[in-house]
């Protein structure tokens, strides 16, 4: 069965689409979710993708965490479900509490529009279950506040219970700990800063990402077939 | 009471402070050698009617941790002023 894909749409995101067209090229269903909507709509994944989510006004994702759709991502998130963060998705997700730290301002003020290399760091989340660890990816970056800081606690608990997901091999932003994505205790909550969808077809420079949208749609179809 | 509010958010010590880093390199840039240290903020500026200015501060403190700072990185510190009645 295709596991069901909400994308989370605030007024400002800018991703959807690239994440809908990608969650169809794997054999995913896409459903798109407004902001105001109070449920998930049956969705067997969330994805809240990147852009500007209300304007990125007073901090990034500060005011999107408010929208009732989050209520419902919260929710879902609590009992299991699959839910990816990509980029402002990211910083909606931490603003939010469902991952730890917060997301800054690049280090040296540049917005950064490139391909990087990451390394897998671990099979265990929501977003990397096919994918081995120290599998190198090409992802692309795009953003201005991708500098990942939490405190010394939070960091040390990351690295024990093996909750890096993805790291840089070189940081061009200033991420602590070359950070480029975490997922929660529960391994079933994912933010990262690259963007797996557009990495998902060889036209666009890099097929990588589809290692990591395949995990995430097993991940759902597998709870989809529990549930 | 009406109460004026300014909110200073910093960033707590020990983050990192992208902006201000930038900007304590670009002043000596334009001749400015004797500046030391430069770290930018966010001010905000509220007017509020609450019976006290404890009830006042009680609430904004709120608003601060619910949405005007993040606590994960930020710091923020409260001054307030009585207003004159309105007419």
């Amino acid at each position: 069965m295709s596991a069901r894909v909400g994308i989370v749409v605030f007024p400002g995101t800018n991703c959807e689409l690239d994440v809908a067209w990608a969650v169809e090229r794997f054999g995913g269903t896409p459903e798109t979710l407004w902001h105001a909507d109070a449920e998930l709509r049956g969705a067997d994944a969330v994805v809240v993708p990147g852009g500007f989510a209300h304007g990125d006004y007073l901090r990034t994702g500060a005011i999107a965490r408010f929208s009732p759709v989050m209520e419902a991502v919260a929710r879902f998130a609590a009992a299991g479900g699959p839910v990816v963060g990509i980029c402002n998705g990211f910083q909606v997700l931490t603003e939010a509490g469902l991952l730890p730290g917060a997301l800054q301002k690049n280090a040296g003020l540049s917005f950064l529009c490139e391909t990087v290399r990451c390394r897998v760091e671990t099979r265990r989340s929501a977003l990397t279950a096919l994918a081995e660890p120290g599998r190198m990816l090409h992802l692309p970056i795009n953003h201005f506040e991708g500098n990942y800081v939490c405190d010394e606690t939070t960091l040390r608990r990351l690295r024990t219970d093996d909750r890096v997901v993805l790291r840089y091999v070189r940081n061009p932003n200033g991420s602590l700990d070359d950070i480029a994505g975490i997922c929660s205790e529960q391994r079933n909550v994912v933010g990262l800063m690259p963007h797996p969808e557009r990495a998902a077809e060889p036209l666009l420079g890099s097929t990588d990402g589809a290692v990591l949208l395949r995990s995430l749609l097993a991940t759902a179809s597998e709870r989809a077939a529990v549930a | 009471m009406r109460y004026e509010a300014r909110i200073e958010i910093t960033h707590l010590p020990g983050i990192a402070d992208p902006q201000g880093t930038t900007v304590e390199r670009s002043l000596p840039a334009l001749g400015y050698d004797n500046v030391l240290q430069v770290r930018v903020g966010k001010s905000i500026r509220l007017v509020i009617d609450a019976p006290d200015e404890d009830a006042a501060r009680a609430q904004i403190d709120e608003m601060c941790h619910r949405l005007l700072a993040n606590p994960v990185i930020e710091a923020y510190a409260i001054e307030l002023t009585e207003l004159a009645a309105a007419t």
